[in-house]
């Protein structure tokens, strides 16, 4: 029992400090990637290449005042930034970034929590990502972040639909929502092959339930000055920033284990790398796709928004869905 | 006392606080927030009493879906308005007595013809299938499946009504 | 092991708190919270029996449950949002058309 404890809390730290790795580092790639797509350095001056940069950051917002808008609800106006993080820390917890391994003669299992459910858990804790913006939104009394905060819930229930919708198509082939039993599937073949479709539909709704450009009304600058943060400064500003990119590497790290084939190398003779590693590699090309996708192309109209995900998307994942029924059908020797 | 009954205990106590404070705020943001709290608590009963999909379905649609929606509404009619609805007070305690008796009197009832029966062994129809979710799943689309096509008929019936009720109609 | 007849106290101390909301409360919003509070504590004992029947048929009953909530969400809404915009208050002592 004790050593449950131990070894759980041990995994809890390595993954929130892998993940704090990663987000700090996320903001600086960002920047980088941001400059050289559009033939520029970015970031330069605080170490070689800017390293520092993530480091300055956060000591900047550290010590930035912190400003508290008078007219705002208090007990919603703290709460918000901090929701905003809950989330991805909490999936986290279910995020499979290796197989087992045997140390001692005892076998643990690299995720922190091994649950049938981890699907649905995902979905689930993910959905309430939503309450920070819309909170975050009314709390500071003010216009324009109400109406980002507003814009973001629709935008937000409507594409957690087609989030759900395309995770159907993998759990239906693989008959699990245990992230581990997924991941274990692909072995041979990653299921982005056999489910591309779904792969699709499901970075598309990642990126707009993260409220990231091309689709990301709900801060989009020059209509409603900042969006749901605008009332915020310092610190809190800080909470959302960071909320957002932890949701980045977790939506990342999810597609990774449902269609990237997780800690599997993509081909034989490179398994001598260790499973963890391949995991990141593989959650830190697609975070590099979502900042590809941010600065190439430009924002939607809230129409168009909206009209992609109830006409084009939903159709789409339900078709995806009768598909892969047939074929598991078909597979297992017809009705 | 098990780990698990202590953790019932801590959580369905913490549930009840959060819906007192759901019903008692006079701010309806306020009490959204506590809602969410509230379904977050039960949602943690249902893991003890060994209903996991249940439990991910209640984060999923109630704290996901339903309170979400609510404050849309909350947010989309006047702020100010609808968080300082004046009280009227005289009902309260009515409202309060009844209340009481109803969980005096049902609890008294449950006291004596179920006491001390223990609840939380694994539903034993579901391990025949290998587990919670799969025993739910593959009851639902065999024994249950007339009450699920009835229940998705009523959910396009609240689809539609949802719509036609809150279009506006001075378009026309 | 939780003993059954906590869950159901529990569960009916939840039915009571829900329906003190939507009786003595005049906010709309609130009303309605109160609602989905005693739909809940329906799904509550569902559970607690199923899981002393060793049965999963209460559980499928909760999920009906939970399908039949989300709806009533919806349409109530949008029902308070259509009487918004005709009467401009949210307290349920103005929604009166019915009354003589």
């Amino acid at each position: 029992m004790v050593e449950i404890v131990i070894v759980t809390i041990v995994k809890l730290l390595i993954y929130f400090g892998i993940m704090l790795l990663f987000v700090a580092y996320g903001t600086l790639a960002e920047r980088k990637v941001a400059g050289h797509i559009q033939d520029r350095l970015g970031p330069y001056h605080c170490g070689p290449h800017g390293i520092l940069q993530p480091l300055a950051d956060g000591i900047k917002l550290f010590f930035k005042e912190d400003i508290v808008a008078s007219a705002s609800d208090k007990f919603v106006y703290f709460l918000a930034p901090a929701l905003a993080v809950v989330p991805p820390v909490l999936v986290l917890a279910v995020i499979p970034i290796g197989d087992s391994i045997t140390i001692g003669g005892k076998t643990i299992p690299l995720a922190v929590a091994d649950v049938n459910i981890a699907l649905l858990y995902f979905l689930g804790v993910t959905s309430l990502t939503v309450y920070a913006i819309m909170l975050g939104g009314w709390a500071g009394n003010s216009k324009y972040p109400l109406l980002g905060g507003l814009r973001s819930a629709a935008q937000f229930i409507s594409y957690e639909l087609i989030l759900g919708l395309s995770i159907i198509g993998v759990v239906m082939l693989v008959g699990s929502f245990n992230l581990i039993d997924i991941v274990r599937y692909q072995k041979d073949m990653w299921l982005v092959i056999k489910q591309p479709v779904a792969f699709i539909t499901y970075m598309i709704a990642a990126i707009a339930e993260l409220n990231r450009a091309p689709f990301d009304l709900p801060e989009a600058e020059s209509e409603l000055v900042g969006g749901y943060h605008t009332e915020y400064s310092s610190m809190k500003f800080a909470l959302f920033f960071l909320g957002e990119y932890a949701n980045m590497v977790v939506s990342s790290a999810i597609a990774t284990a449902l269609f990237l084939g997780g800690w599997y190398a993509p081909v034989h003779w490179l398994s001598f790398i260790p499973g963890p590693i391949w995991f990141l590699i593989k959650t830190f090309a697609l975070f590099f796709f979502m900042l590809w996708i941010r600065w190439t192309y430009p924002r939607l109209r809230y129409d168009q928004l909206m009209g992609m995900c109830w006409r084009f998307l939903m159709p789409v994942t339900l078709l995806n869905i009768l598909g892969t029924g047939l074929f598991v059908i078909l597979k297992n020797g017809g009705l | 006392m098990s780990w698990t009954q202590f953790f019932f205990y801590v959580f369905a106590g913490l549930s009840l606080l959060c819906a007192l404070m759901v019903v008692t705020r006079r701010n309806a943001v306020h009490s959204a927030i506590f809602l969410i709290i509230t379904f977050f608590f039960m949602a943690a009963v249902f893991v003890i009493l060994k209903a996991e999909l249940l439990a991910a379905v209640q984060v999923l649609v109630y704290a996901g879906g339903v309170v979400s929606l609510m404050l849309y509404v909350i947010m989309l009619v006047k702020a100010e308005e609808a968080s300082q609805v004046k009280q009227n007070l005289g009902q309260i305690a009515i409202a309060a007595f009844i209340a009481l008796l109803l969980a005096l009197q049902v609890g008294s009832i449950v006291y004596l013809y179920f006491a001390q029966k223990p609840a939380g062994k694994a539903a034993v129809e579901a391990l025949k299938y290998g587990g919670n979710t799969e025993g739910i799943g593959a009851l639902l689309y065999t024994k249950y499946l007339f009450p699920f096509e009835v229940a998705s008929v009523l959910l396009l019936a609240a689809m539609v009504g949802a719509i036609v009720l809150a279009k506006n109609r001075l378009e026309r | 092991m939780v003993p059954l007849s906590h869950v159901i106290i529990y569960a009916f101390l939840m039915f009571a708190i829900g329906m003190f909301g939507a009786l003595a409360r005049r906010n709309v919003f609130i009303v309605l919270m109160g609602i989905e509070l005693m739909l809940n504590a329906v799904n509550i004992a569902l559970v607690g029996f199923s899981s002393y029947l060793g049965n999963v048929a209460g559980q499928i009953m909760a999920i009906f449950i939970i399908t039949v909530a989300a709806g009533e969400a919806a349409v109530g809404l949008a029902i308070v949002l259509s009487i918004f915009r005709n009467r401009l208050t949210v307290n349920i002592d103005s929604f009166n058309l019915l009354k003589w």
